[in-house]
C-alpha cells in the first residue's frame, strides 16, 4: 500500500501536460499545468516579533498526499491559516497551480477557487442536522441570493445520501450535529470537506480522538481520495502517517526540516534532535 | 524723587508742610460744571504730588467742601484749606461738592495714577495693572514722570504699555508710531481694541502709523490665537483625563475581563452621589472642616461603588460570563435599576455639589489664557488613578492573579488561584474606580440620576478605540479623543464635534478593528 | 418554478400557524372595526379609540421585533441601534404629514411650524417631493435600507462583530440622535414632528382613517411574520444560523458572510423603517428620543422575553411588555424602570429561550428551536 500511494499516479495531468508550452493563463481557474497545485515561496509570518513561519517554501503536486509532521509552534497551523487566508503573510508568496494568488484571495473566494479544510477541533454547525451540514458544504453557487431561492433537487439529494454513507452516519441524518460522538463529529467534518469537492483538502489532525478502528477507515479515506484531489495532513500520530505512505515534510520553527519518505525523514539527525531534545 | 518721598513722609503727620497747589485748579473742583470739576482734576494730577493726593482723596471721600469761595477740607472737627493747607475755622455751614460717577470714575483713575509714585512697590504695581485698561491721552506726562522714577522691572514693563496706549493719542504722528511699535509686542484682547480704532483713515491720518496699527493687531492676533488653542488644549486633556476617570475603570471590567459592563455610567454615579453625601455629612457635623469633604469622599466613593460592583458581579454577571451579548442585556437592566433607585432616594432633580474653595480660581499663564484649578486636579487626579491602576495591575498579586485567570482561566485555576474570588476582586476594583471617576465628575458637572448615561458611550468609545486589554491604549485614546473633540469644538460647535468624532471612531475600527494597540496572533480571534 | 415558490411560502408555515394567521387578520380586519364602528361605547365589547391606539402601537413595535428577531435570534448580530431605522422611517412619513398640515399650522405658512420659527425661507432640497406619498412611501423603504446597507457593509467587510458591533451601533444611534436635535437639521429639532392634521387629505383623529391605520398595521406584521418564516426556512436562514454558529466554518466552505449578513441587516432596517411610518400616524409624533439608546435595547428585551430565533416569541414579548409599561405607566409610574430592569437581568439569567422556550419546556415539546 504505502508503495503504491507514495508517489501517485498523474494520468489525471497528463493532458495538461502535453500543452505545457503553449497554454492559456485563466484569471481565477485553477492551471494545474507545470504539475504543482500549491507553491509556497518564502513565505515569514510573525506575530509581535514571534516568527510563526520563517521563510518557509513547499510544494504540492496535483494528487499528492503529503503529511506535515512537527513539534508544537512549528507553525502548522499557521501555514494552513495563510493557504486559507485566514491570515497574510508579511512576505512571500503563496500560489494556488499556476495563476492564483493566494494572498490576494478572501476565505470564502478560497474555498471557492477549490481548498477545502478541515480544522484541529471539529467545527461543524451544531444547531443543523447532519444531512444540513453537508448541505450547506456541498458545492454550489453560495452567493447570498442564490441561497434565498436554493432547492435540493434529485441529485444533490443522492449526493448527500452517498456522502452520508461514506462516512457512515446515514443513521444519523436528521439528528443535530451537536449531540455526535466526537469521533463522528470529525467523520462529519470530513464529509462536509468532501461535499465541497476541493482539489486541494488541509486535514489539521484529522484523527484526533478517533478509536484505532476509525483511525484505519479514516487512512484508507484519504488513500482512495488521493490522485483525484490532494492532500496535506498535519498529524502527530506516527501510524496513521505510515498507513497514508505520502511524502513527509517536518516543520520546525517557522520552516521545512527535512522531508522525504517516513522512514529517511525518521532516520534523519536533525528530526531526531528536534523531537528528543538536544 | 527725594523731596517727593520727603512730602510723603511729612504728609503722614498731622501738621504737614504744604507746598501750595493752584488755588484757581483748586477752586474748580467746586466747580458747578461737571466737565470743569473733570479738568481740574486730570490737570491736578499732572503735579503728581502728595497734597494733590490729599485733596483729591478727600473729595472721593465727600470731605472737600465749598466755604466762602474757599475749597475747604473737613476732617472731622478741623478744617485746612484745601489749597494752602492753612488751618481754617470750620464754617457753620459748609457747601457740599456734589460727586457724581462720572467724577467718581475720574477720581478712582487720578489716584490710581497718583499711586504710582508711592514708595510701596506693590501698591505701584496694583497702580500700574488697574491703569492698563482705562488709560487717557492726558495721562501721558504724568507716566512719562512716573517712569523715569520707576526702578522695578515689572512695574516697569506695565508703565511702557500704559505710556505707549497714553501716547496713541499724541499729536506727534512719531510718538503714535512709537506708541504702536510697543503696543505690538503685547497679547491682550484689550490692547487689540485700542489699536483697533487706528486702522481707520478717520482716526488715524498718518499712512505709516496705520499701516504699523494693521500690523500689531496681526501680530497680536496670532498670539491671542495661540494662547485659545493652547486652551483648548487645556480644556481638551481635561476632558480626555475625564473621559480617562471613566474608561478606565471599564478597560479593567471590559477590557481585561472581557465583561461589557452597561452600568458602568451609574458606577460613575454611586461615586458622584458619595461626593454629594460627603458634602452634606460635613455640612451638618463638620462645617469648619467643609473644604475637607472632597478628600474624605475619595475611599467612600471608590469602596461605595466597589461594593456595588461586588454585589452586580455575585449576582448577575457571574452567571453570564462568556455571553457578552446576554452581559450587555442584565447589565443595562442593572443600570435600569440603579438609576431608578438614585432618583427614588435623592431625588429625581440634579443634586448641587460645590467645589471646596481650595479648588476654585486658577493659573493665569498668558492675559487670556486661565487655567482653572478644578480642571488641573482632576488631570493630577486622573493621572493619580491611572498609577494607582497601573501599580495594582502590574506590581500587586491581584494584578498578576487577574491577568493570569483573564488569560486562561482553567490553567490558572489548576495551579490555585481562586478564579471566583479573583473575578469578583478584579471587578470590585473596575467598579472603584469608576467611582473615583464619578466623584471627580462631581466637581465639574451636573450630579444627577441620568448622569451615567451621558458617558457610557465616550467610556466604551474610549475602550474601542484603545484596543481591548490594553491600558495603554485607553490612556491615549482618552487623551487623543479629548483633544481632538475640543479642538474640533473651536471652529463646528459642540454637536458637530460629537458627531464627527463618533464618526471618525466609526471609520477607524474599520482600519483597526482591534483598536490603537492590537493584540496580533493566533490567539487574537 | 413559480409553483414551487408558491408552494414553498404555502409550506413556510404549518396548518396551525395559517390558522392563527387567518384568526388574527379576522379579529383585526373585521372584528375590532365592528366593535369600534358599530357597538355602542357603554358596552362592554366596546373597543375604544385608545385601544386601537394602543394595539397599532405595539403591533408596530411587534413588526420590529420581529425584525430585530431576523439578524440577532438567526444572524447573532444584536444591534443596540435598531431606533434609527425606526426613526428614519417615522421622520420620512412624518415628513408628508407635515406637509398635509397645509396652512394650518399656527402660522398659516406653506411651511411646517418650526421652519418658519427658524425663518426659513422655503423647504431645504432633502423635503422636496415629501407632498406625494408615493414619494414618501419610497423614501421610509430606501432611506434605513442605505444607512443600513452602507455602515453594515463597512462594519461587515471589516468583520465587526459581537459586542463590538452592538457597540458601534450604538455610537451611530446616538450620533444620529444628537443631528436630530439640531434644529439646524430640519427635521423641527428637540420637539420632532407633531400636531399632524389629515393623510391623503382624511382627518387623522377620524374613526375610519384610525381603523385603516390599524388594519394596515396588522397585515404589515402578518406578511412580515410570513416572508420571515419563509426566509428562515430557506437555504438562506440555514446559512445564516451557520454563520450565527461558526462563522470562520462558513468562510471556508466558500460563503461570504458579509452578503448573508448585508441582506439581512438591511432588510431589519427597511422593516422597522416601514414599522415605524405605520407608527407616527397612529401616535401623532416623532422626536429624536426614539434614537435614544434606551429605545433601542428595549427592543432586544422585547425579542429576548418572548423567545429569540422564534419569530412568533418577539411578537408576544413586544405585546407583553408594552402592555405592562402602558400599565406600569398609569398605575405605578415609579416602578416602570424596576420592572424593565428587573426583566432584563431575569429574562437573561433565567430564560434564555424566552416565553415560547418557557412553554415549549412545559409541554415537552422536542425539536430544535427555530
Amino acid at each position: 500500500m504505502n508503495a503504491l500511494n507514495a508517489y501517485p499516479s498523474l494520468t489525471d495531468f497528463d493532458d495538461s501536460n502535453s500543452e505545457q508550452l503553449a497554454h492559456r493563463v485563466e484569471r481565477g481557474v485553477l492551471d494545474l499545468s507545470h504539475k504543482v497545485i500549491l507553491y509556497l515561496e518564502e513565505i515569514s509570518v510573525s506575530f509581535d516579533g514571534f516568527k510563526a513561519l520563517n521563510n518557509l517554501s513547499l510544494a504540492i503536486d496535483g494528487g499528492e498526499l503529503r503529511c506535515i509532521i512537527g513539534p508544537n509552534g512549528a507553525g502548522k497551523t499557521t501555514m494552513m491559516d495563510v493557504i486559507t487566508g485566514k491570515t497574510r503573510p508579511d512576505s512571500g508568496t503563496a500560489y494556488f497551480g499556476q495563476s492564483i494568488d493566494l494572498t490576494r484571495l478572501t476565505e470564502p473566494e478560497i474555498a471557492h477557487a477549490g481548498i477545502g479544510r478541515k480544522f484541529q477541533k471539529p467545527t461543524i454547525f451544531e444547531q443543523h442536522s447532519v444531512f444540513e451540514n453537508l448541505e450547506l458544504a456541498m458545492k454550489t453557487d453560495k452567493r447570498a441570493y442564490k441561497s434565498l431561492f436554493a432547492w435540493l433537487g434529485d441529485y444533490e439529494r443522492d449526493r448527500i445520501s452517498d456522502t452520508l454513507r461514506q462516512i457512515r452516519l446515514d443513521a444519523q441524518a436528521e439528528r443535530p450535529a451537536g449531540l455526535l460522538s466526537h469521533g463522528q463529529k470529525q467523520w462529519l467534518e470530513i464529509g462536509m470537506l468532501l461535499m465541497q469537492e476541493p482539489k486541494l483538502l488541509l486535514l489539521d489532525e484529522p484523527v484526533a480522538g478517533m478509536t484505532d478502528d476509525e483511525t484505519m477507515r479514516t487512512a484508507e479515506l484519504f488513500v482512495s481520495l488521493a490522485g483525484k484531489h490532494s492532500l496535506l495532513v498535519v498529524e502527530h500520530d506516527m501510524a496513521f502517517i505510515k498507513e497514508l505512505g505520502g511524502k513527509v515534510t517536518v516543520l520546525h520553527e517557522g520552516s521545512v526540516l527535512a522531508e522525504g519518505d517516513l522512514d529517511s525523514v525518521q532516520n534523519d539527525q536533525r528530526v531526531i534532535e528536534v523531537y528528543l531534545g538536544r | 524723587m527725594k523731596n517727593i518721598l520727603f512730602a510723603f513722609a511729612i504728609g503722614c503727620f498731622a501738621s504737614p508742610a504744604w507746598a501750595a497747589l493752584d488755588t484757581g485748579l483748586v477752586r474748580q473742583l467746586a466747580d458747578d460744571d461737571s466737565s470743569q470739576k473733570v479738568a481740574a482734576i486730570q490737570k491736578l494730577t499732572q503735579t503728581a504730588d502728595t497734597d494733590t493726593v490729599r485733596v483729591l482723596k478727600a473729595m472721593a471721600e465727600d470731605s472737600l467742601f465749598l466755604a466762602e469761595d474757599k475749597v475747604i477740607i473737613i476732617d472731622g472737627d478741623k478744617a485746612f484749606d484745601a489749597a494752602t493747607g492753612t488751618p481754617v475755622k470750620t464754617p457753620n455751614n459748609p457747601e457740599s461738592i456734589t460727586v457724581n460717577n462720572r467724577i467718581r470714575g475720574e477720581l478712582a483713575n487720578a489716584l490710581a495714577a497718583l499711586k504710582l509714585f508711592d514708595p510701596d512697590a506693590s501698591v505701584r504695581l496694583a497702580s500700574a495693572q488697574m491703569l492698563q485698561s482705562k488709560v487717557s491721552p492726558n495721562m501721558a506726562p504724568l507716566l512719562a514722570r512716573a517712569l523715569e522714577k520707576e526702578s522695578d522691572a515689572q512695574i516697569k514693563a506695565l508703565l511702557d504699555l500704559a505710556y505707549a496706549q497714553a501716547n496713541l493719542g499724541h499729536a506727534d504722528p512719531e510718538a503714535r508710531l512709537a506708541a504702536v511699535k510697543a503696543l505690538a509686542e503685547t497679547s491682550s484682547p484689550t490692547i487689540k481694541s485700542v489699536l483697533l480704532p487706528l486702522t481707520d483713515k478717520a482716526n488715524e491720518p498718518n499712512d505709516k502709523v496705520r499701516f504699523e496699527a494693521i500690523a500689531a493687531i496681526k501680530s497680536i492676533d496670532g498670539r491671542l490665537a495661540l494662547a485659545e488653542n493652547l486652551a483648548r488644549v487645556f480644556t481638551g486633556l481635561s476632558l480626555g483625563s475625564i473621559l480617562l476617570l471613566g474608561a478606565l475603570g471599564l478597560a479593567i471590567t471590559y477590557g481585561v475581563m472581557g465583561v461589557i459592563n452597561m452600568a458602568h455610567g451609574e458606577l460613575l454615579m454611586v461615586g458622584a452621589y458619595s461626593a454629594y453625601v460627603m458634602q452634606s455629612v460635613f455640612r451638618a457635623y463638620f462645617p469648619a472642616a467643609i473644604d475637607w469633604y472632597l478628600p474624605a469622599a475619595i475611599p467612600v466613593a471608590f469602596f461605595a461603588a466597589a461594593l456595588v460592583g461586588v454585589v452586580m458581579e455575585r449576582t448577575v454577571i457571574r452567571w453570564l460570563y462568556g455571553r457578552s451579548l446576554e452581559t450587555l442585556l442584565a447589565t443595562w437592566g442593572l443600570s435600569l435599576v440603579m438609576i431608578q433607585t438614585a432618583r427614588v432616594v435623592f431625588g429625581a432633580q440634579n443634586v448641587e455639589v460645590s467645589n471646596p474653595s481650595w479648588m476654585s480660581g486658577g493659573i493665569e499663564l498668558l492675559p487670556n489664557l486661565i487655567l482653572p484649578w478644578n480642571r488641573i486636579i482632576i488631570v493630577g487626579f486622573a493621572l493619580f488613578v491611572l498609577l494607582l491602576v497601573w501599580v495594582l495591575m502590574n506590581k500587586t498579586r491581584l494584578g498578576m492573579f487577574v491577568r493570569a485567570v483573564t488569560q486562561n482561566r482553567a490553567m490558572a485555576g489548576c495551579v490555585g488561584v481562586p478564579t471566583a474570588r479573583i473575578d469578583t476582586m478584579a471587578f470590585a476594583l473596575g467598579a472603584g474606580i469608576a467611582g473615583l471617576g464619578g466623584l471627580a465628575l462631581s466637581q465639574i458637572s451636573n450630579v444627577g440620576p441620568d448622569m451615567g448615561q451621558g458617558y457610557i458611550v465616550d467610556s466604551f468609545m474610549v475602550v474601542v478605540l484603545g484596543g481591548v486589554g490594553q491600558l495603554a491604549g485607553a490612556v491615549w485614546a482618552a487623551l487623543g479623543l479629548g483633544i481632538f473633540t475640543k479642538l474640533l469644538e473651536g471652529w463646528s460647535g459642540a454637536v458637530i464635534a460629537k458627531i464627527v468624532v463618533l464618526v471618525f471612531i466609526i471609520i477607524f475600527i474599520q482600519k483597526r478593528p482591534q483598536g490603537l494597540f492590537a493584540l496580533k496572533g493566533r490567539f487574537a480571534e | 418554478m413559480h409553483n414551487s415558490i408558491t408552494l414553498r411560502i404555502l409550506t413556510a408555515l404549518d396548518r396551525k400557524s395559517w390558522l392563527a394567521l387567518g384568526v388574527f387578520l379576522a379579529l383585526t380586519l373585521l372584528i375590532v372595526p365592528i366593535l369600534h364602528l358599530a357597538v355602542p361605547p357603554e358596552s362592554a365589547f366596546y373597543v375604544s379609540a385608545y385601544a386601537i391606539t394602543l394595539f397599532g402601537k405595539i403591533m408596530c413595535y411587534a413588526i420590529v421585533a420581529v425584525a430585530m428577531d431576523l439578524i440577532w435570534g438567526y444572524g447573532g448580530i444584536l444591534s443596540l441601534g435598531h431606533g434609527i431605522f425606526f426613526a428614519l422611517g417615522g421622520y420620512a412619513f412624518g415628513m408628508y404629514l407635515m406637509r398635509q398640515i397645509g396652512r394650518d399650522g399656527s402660522y398659516q405658512s406653506d411651511l411646517p411650524d418650526f421652519m418658519v420659527f427658524l425663518d426659513w425661507k422655503e423647504l431645504p432640497w432633502y423635503w422636496s417631493g415629501s407632498d406625494s406619498l408615493w414619494w414618501v412611501a419610497a423614501l421610509v423603504i430606501v432611506v434605513p435600507a442605505i444607512v443600513a446597507f452602507i455602515f453594515g457593509y463597512f462594519a461587515f467587510r471589516s468583520r465587526i462583530k459581537g459586542v463590538y458591533f452592538s457597540i458601534i451601533t450604538q455610537a451611530l444611534t446616538y450620533a444620529a440622535m444628537l443631528l436630530f436635535f439640531r434644529n439646524e437639521t430640519g427635521f423641527g429639532g428637540n420637539n420632532g414632528f407633531t400636531d399632524f392634521k389629515r393623510i391623503l387629505g382624511y382627518s387623522i383623529t377620524s374613526p375610519d382613517t384610525r381603523l385603516v391605520l390599524f388594519g394596515l398595521t396588522a397585515l404589515m406584521l402578518a406578511l412580515t411574520l410570513v416572508f420571515a418564516r419563509w426566509l428562515v426556512a430557506s437555504k438562506f436562514g440555514r446559512v445564516l444560523t451557520a454563520i450565527r454558529d461558526a462563522e470562520s466554518r462558513v468562510m471556508f466552505i466558500g460563503y461570504n458572510p458579509l452578503w448573508y449578513k448585508l441582506f439581512v441587516w438591511t432588510l431589519s432596517a427597511i422593516l422597522c423603517g416601514i414599522a415605524g411610518a405605520l407608527y407616527v400616524p397612529q401616535v401623532g409624533i416623532i422626536n429624536p428620543s426614539e434614537m435614544s439608546t434606551a429605545n433601542s435595547i428595549e427592543i432586544a428585551i422585547w425579542v429576548a422575553v418572548g423567545g429569540r430565533g422564534t419569530l412568533i416569541g418577539p411578537v408576544i414579548g413586544a405585546f407583553v411588555v408594552n402592555l405592562a409599561k402602558s400599565w406600569f405607566t398609569v398605575s405605578f409610574p415609579e416602578y416602570w424602570l424596576f420592572f424593565l430592569g428587573l426583566l432584563f437581568i431575569l429574562v437573561t439569567l433565567l430564560l434564555p429561550h424566552g416565553l415560547v422556550g418557557l412553554w415549549k419546556k412545559l409541554t415537552f415539546k422536542q425539536g430544535t428551536i427555530g
